[in-house]
């Protein structure tokens, strides 16, 4: 067991060795730092005005992420390097050329949310080309009330021009060193007032202590388990940490498909899934925003058992099974039925999901995804739905409609199901399981949308499907293309 | 003015606090390092919609370890209302009767926020809950009103409605907004000598916040002062919310002794604080086969919340606005300020005038409707204009068209036309996706209508290095207030930009302000800064024409120097010798508005001093499936005179425009059967992201065009008239909707047009169609 924590604070080095567990690094950094060019906007992650960047060292380099630091709790800076805005100015008290861009482009007004902004773009200017997101995704994470984003977009553009060099480059090798110095295989063990949080550094040590501490909350990405905290003002104690165990964040391809580490963020995620299935990554890139698929874990997403997470219904669709551990004991079940009722999940106490796994496509398999919000982009879907469809020759061979949003849990939509099966692929069979939805569900109102509007967007959903797959439509109005003019 | 040309005004300068934004250096109130001491303020909110309070023992809370305090409306010493109008109805802490799901029932104070939260639960509270009123409708029917309502007549509607060739009454709903600032309501009161309270609070109306504070406390206005540097957003959010938590914060300094902050997070923010009123409009019109209306009657009710707050000037504003571009021959407006159960609404970019226009608008798409005409077509044979056509409901004379001349160089720039055609084809052609194309105008009247407010004040210094500190009324929430009235001093001192510095707002050094609000902070504050800059440059003229023995008339003010014949001083010189003369370098200026009256009794007058006006085209694709849209491209042209600012105005141009799509688009505000706003964060509500921006935005200025008025710099106020500008998008979307009914029913789209709301219209006009189809 280690019992301090260690992190750098720009090149500060910071080692803890009493830490509250459930402290934000939002209020760490206003708080006791006093660095408060960091906003709280929201608390939720969901308005950026706290965005800072997080770097890990990642094959010799320093990986930078964007991330909230509202819901980031502050043990999970473990061995890593936080930058903040006060991080930025060039060593001659200069304007960064991220804040540079900023002024010359007018894109701040009240100011609030800037800071946010402008460790967002920093963030991207120090993600390699091929790896960033197109601007108005990367930047969808970020909420501005004043400018109307264009000056914004129009910083962040210019900015996709400039070479990411900087003072903090500069530096990188020894931010590399120091960090790879620090890296142990020891359990981090910090806490206060016998409130703890563990973040265990294999598999073997979270399944051991699981088996110790059965009550503990597990934590992912701290992207529900955060607005426990900063919401409903709980203070969970021990906390189990799921993100420094590397073997868990593993995503691989086996003979089998595709095997999700269930510490694998959405970002690690999104690209191995959707080269099986490429609609995927029509529903994945759109779930929460940079910031949160930087953090949020699949396995969290699937274990805080949501009716409304957007991961399940694809793995689902995809006949994905999970892989649950106790101990050295192990479980697997197919996904759907991890999910026994609203807030209730097949876990037993001190078990942990371990993985998922997605088989391959077969050939023909028709794959589609949807999620339809109010928003488009960082916007908790009214209605998700992914389809698996196998056709044989003109046939509906299988097929596996599965739903978010529209029951308590993740739910296929059995009777639809049938209603295609072995039918031909037709408008006259997708209508028949269109109208045998109305048994699948009974769907709630609420303020995200009414019932009959989830119904009726299940069941357009699927007709939506067969309408692509017969080239009737071939655009859908979620992929915005970048801004023309700004 | 003199006709020299400018060096400073009318220039694109960045915002003053551009660089310590893009640092983070900026402070709020909440990045104020904390005087030693401080404690913070834990808000406990009533769980009821609406009830009757019968006990509310503190005496729990007080006994918990941590806590400093704990205060409810017995232990104000003032007196407990902060209502702007002083009507008694607006308590700082519920008494007798909890009006709201969350009003504010009392503060708890402690070093740490958790233990004064924690703390809270400890309260013993008694209520018997009441039945709650919670929508307009029902508030009309009990006629229960916050303030008297105002109508405004002019010819006689029941003959014009009955003798035009058609008529149509219709019922719309429009929904409400929540501000979003991104710095949530804050304040934080530094108790000093012999009662003095110094707070800092985020807010729009410091001299408002100081009289509550005042009255809270039971000391006189000259022992508080209020300062306010900057606002992370304000909309109008911050106009009279603010004054709740500088009472609150006031209240635990004065009891303690020790500093106090109250900031609100989100949640709290949203549940307490008011909103931009959601209206039921009920409309009649009547017109001619050429889409000319000859009568509208229309009421307005609002939904006020349980207390006045601004709800009258609110729903008078929608009132004045009830007419937008258009002539109505015969009209009657009445408005229904209504009393519900819920949070008492309040000001928002537009302060009920982009309601009026949106009522209009819905008029003109009916007659559109009805006539088969375009719409553009009935906005334009109905326009303000010609003999006998000029005169508002309220009596005012339009003076200028200039909304026409923007519509038709609009039209013509943005090819309405043509897209216009373009989209019908593609919308035969397409079974699951149709566009809609619309332009619609605006023309915002700018003064307040309460004409004591049309007053400013300034205070300038000028140091004896030749710095000046410029000291106005005007609060800087973002939108570049403080570069701009820095840029008028500059300009009237020949001085560069850097020589000026913004003080933070006080009341200790300009009293008796106004809200920086109605989109007049720079017409207002603009002038009466000009006029402080102008009374010292006369003294220091008076001085050097004295020194070199010359007429004043011979005096040369040059930039950065004066000049009479062959000598030559510099300003820093001059500024010095001035002072060393015993010339006072300090002047105040002030400004009030000329020309306004308004008779709200008669409702007749001339409450404004001019209009802003400008026109917008907007085009959106709507998925037939799900009722999804995104709005494509947008054409703005809009009037600020001759800018102060073009870079600041070219900004409140587009946030305002963006702003008022989330308010027609996506921002939807829910509330439970109970009356419990369940959309208090913006994982639920959902303002604009950058992805929702037009894809195409192209937005210009009109040129040449100064303010025909005296303003300040012939520069038009630009603060809210572009919100209204977003009424397009709604109407675009209409229009893509109406084409599944091949345009010959009016969708009656109300805002705001979610994704749901969407595809409701369009499967209730496909039954309409099939049901016309089979008759």
């Amino acid at each position: 067991m280690r019992r301090r924590l260690r992190f750098l604070l720009g090149h500060a080095p910071r080692e803890l060795d009493e830490v509250e567990p459930t402290l934000t690094v939002l209020e760490y950094l206003r708080r006791i730092e006093r660095r408060r060019g960091t906003k709280e906007g929201c608390a939720e992650g969901d308005c950026g005005a706290c965005t800072v960047v997080l770097g890990r060292p990642e094959g010799g380099r320093m990986a930078y992420r964007a991330v909230d630091a509202c819901i980031l709790l502050l043990p999970m800076l473990d061995g890593c390097q936080l930058l903040t805005v006060e991080d930025l100015r060039m060593p001659d008290g200069s304007l960064h050329p991220v804040q540079r861009a900023m002024v010359e482009a007018h894109a701040s007004q009240c100011g609030f949310c800037t800071p946010g902004f402008v460790m967002a773009l920093y963030a991207r200017l120090r993600t390699p080309a091929g790896e960033r997101p197109p601007l108005t995704d990367g930047l969808a994470g970020n909420l501005c009330r004043c400018t109307g984003y264009g000056p914004i977009l129009a910083a962040g553009r210019r900015l996709e021009e400039t070479p990411g060099g900087d003072h903090l480059e500069a530096r990188e090798a020894e931010t590399v060193a120091l960090l790879e110095r620090w890296r142990d295989g020891e359990t981090l063990a910090v806490g206060r007032g016998g409130r703890m949080f563990y973040a265990p550094a294999t598999a073997e040590a979270l399944a051991r202590l699981l088996l110790e501490h059965p009550g503990a909350t597990l934590l992912g990405g701290a992207t529900d388990v955060g607005l426990w905290i900063t919401k409903q003002h709980r203070r969970p104690s021990p906390i189990v940490w799921t993100g420094r165990v590397r073997d868990l964040a593993r995503v691989e391809e086996t003979e089998e498909g595709l095997r999700i580490g269930a510490a694998a963020t959405y970002r690690e995620v999104i690209g191995p899934l959707a080269s099986l299935y490429p609609d995927a990554d029509a529903v994945l890139r759109r779930v929460g925003s940079v910031q949160i698929r930087n953090l949020g874990t699949v396995g969290g997403n699937i274990a805080n058992g949501s009716p409304i997470g957007d991961s399940p219904p694809l793995l689902i669709a995809a006949g994905a099974e999970l892989l649950l551990r106790r101990g050295e004991a192990r479980r697997r079940m197919p996904l759907e039925d991890f999910f026994l009722a609203y807030g209730r999940q097949d876990r037993r106490p001190g078990e942990f999901v371990e993985a998922v796994v997605v088989p391959k496509p077969a050939p023909g398999t028709l794959f589609r995804a949807y999620k339809v919000s109010k928003r488009f982009d960082q916007d908790i879907s009214s209605v998700c739905a992914a389809f698996r469809i196998d056709l044989d020759d003109g046939r509906v061979a299988a097929a596996r409609l599965a739903y978010g949003g529209m029951a308590p849990v993740p739910k296929r939509a059995t009777r639809a199901e049938r209603a295609l099966a072995g039918r031909p692929w037709s408008r006259a069979t997708v209508e028949a399981a269109m109208a045998a939805m109305e048994r699948d569900f009974s769907p709630i109102d609420d303020w995200r949308a009414s019932a009959g509007y989830r119904m009726t967007v299940a069941r357009n959903l699927l007709l939506r499907c067969w309408l692509e797959s017969t080239g009737e439509i071939d655009r859908r109005l979620d992929r915005a293309p970048e801004m023309a003019n700004a | 003015m003199p006709d020299t040309p400018r060096r400073i005004v009318h220039r694109p300068l960045p915002h003053d606090s551009a660089a310590a934004h893009v640092t983070g250096e900026a402070v709020y109130i909440d990045d104020i390092p904390e005087p030693a001491g401080t404690l913070e303020i834990h808000l406990a909110r009533a769980p009821w919609t609406h009830a009757e309070l019968l006990a509310l023992d503190l005496e729990p809370v007080r006994r918990t370890p941590g806590v400093v305090c704990a205060l409810g409306a017995a232990d104000i010493p003032g007196i407990n209302d902060i209502g702007p109008t002083h009507r008694h109805d607006d308590p700082v802490f519920a008494e007798g009767r909890v009006m709201f799901w969350g009003q504010p029932l009392f503060a708890v104070a402690a070093e740490r926020l958790e233990t004064a939260r924690e703390a809270a639960a400890r309260a013993r509270i008694e209520a018997r809950p009441l039945p709650p009123v919670l929508t307009i409708e029902e508030a009309r029917r009990r006629g229960d009103l916050v303030t008297e309502g105002l109508v405004l007549e002019r010819g006689e509607v029941a003959r014009g409605l009955r003798e035009a060739p058609h008529r149509l009454a219709g019922r719309m709903t429009i929904g409400g907004q929540d501000h979003f600032y991104l710095e949530g309501q804050v304040a934080l009161a530094l108790p000093g000598e012999e009662g003095e309270m110094r707070v800092w609070s985020s807010t729009q109306h410091p001299s408002e916040v100081q009289q509550m504070i005042a009255r809270v406390l039971g000391i006189a206005a000259h022992r508080v002062t209020v300062v306010v540097r900057r606002m992370g957003g304000g909309f109008g959010g911050k106009e009279t919310q603010a004054s709740q938590f500088a009472c609150i914060a006031a209240l635990v300094a004065a009891v303690t002794g020790r500093p106090a902050k109250l900031r609100l997070d989100r949640d709290t923010d949203m549940i307490v604080t008011g909103k931009r009123h959601d209206f039921l409009v009920d409309y009649e019109v009547g017109f001619d086969e050429d889409g000319r209306i000859r009568a509208v009657k229309m009421d307005l009710a609002a939904r006020c919340g349980f207390s006045a707050d601004l709800s009258g000037p609110v729903t008078d504003r929608a009132l004045f606005h009830a007419d937008n571009c258009y002539f109505y021959p015969a009209v009657r407006l009445e408005s229904f300020p209504c009393r519900t159960n819920t949070v008492s609404n309040t000001a928002f970019r537009g302060f009920g005038g982009p309601q009026g226009m949106l009522a209009a608008e819905r008029v003109i798409e009916e007659v559109a409707f009805a006539t088969g005409l375009d719409p553009l077509e009935v906005r334009r044979r109905n326009f303000y204009g010609g003999e006998g056509r000029d005169l508002t409901p309220y009596h005012m004379r339009v003076e200028e068209r200039v909304f026409a001349e923007i519509v038709e160089r609009l039209a013509a720039e943005a090819d309405y036309a043509e897209r216009r055609a373009a989209i019908r084809v593609f919308n035969r052609e397409n079974a699951w996706f149709r566009r809609g194309l619309a332009l619609t105008p605006v023309k915002f009247g700018i003064a307040f209508t309460a004409t004591w407010y049309n007053q400013a004040g300034a205070l300038l210094h000028i140091y004896r290095d030749g710095s000046v500190q410029l000291n106005h009324g005007g609060t800087e929430m973002g939108q570049g207030l403080h570069v701009k009235v820095a840029q008028v001093v500059a300009e009237e001192l020949g001085l560069p930009m850097e020589r000026i510095a913004v003080a933070a707002t006080s009341t200790g050094r300009v009293p008796n302000t106004s809200a920086t609000a109605a989109s007049s902070g720079s017409d207002l504050n603009g002038m009466a800064a000009l006029a402080a800059a102008r009374t010292l440059k006369r003294r220091l003229i008076a001085h050097i024409a004295d020194r070199w023995g010359v007429g004043e008339r011979e005096v040369e003010w040059l930039p950065g120097r004066v000049r009479a014949g062959r000598r030559e001083t510099t300003f820093e010189a001059l500024v010095e010798d001035a002072y060393r003369a015993r010339v006072s370098l300090s002047a105040t200026g002030f400004y009030r508005t000329p020309k306004i009256h308004w008779d709200r009794s008669a409702g007749r007058g001339r409450p404004f001093l001019y209009f802003a006006c400008g026109a917008a085209v907007s085009e959106v694709v709507v998925d037939l499936l799900t009722g999804e849209y995104r709005v494509e491209r947008v054409d703005i042209l809009h009037d600020v005179g001759d800018s102060l600012n073009p870079a600041i105005d070219l900004g409140q141009i587009e946030g305002g425009f963006v702003q008022g799509m989330g308010w027609l688009t996506t921002e939807e505000l829910s509330w439970d059967a109970e009356g419990r706003l369940r959309t208090h964060a913006p994982s639920t509500y959902k303002i604009p992201a950058c992805g929702d921006r037009p894809r195409v935005f192209n937005i210009r200025r009109l040129e040449g065009r100064p303010n025909r008025e005296e303003t300040i710099y012939r520069s038009k106020a630009v603060g809210e008239p572009p919100l209204m500008l977003a009424i397009s998008v709604l109407h675009a979307l209409s229009d893509a909707v109406a084409s599944v009914a091949d345009h010959r029913i009016c969708p009656r789209l109300d805002p705001p047009a979610t994704p749901e709301r969407v595809l409701e219209a369009v499967d209730r006009l496909r039954e309409a169609a099939s049901r016309m189809a089979a008759e």
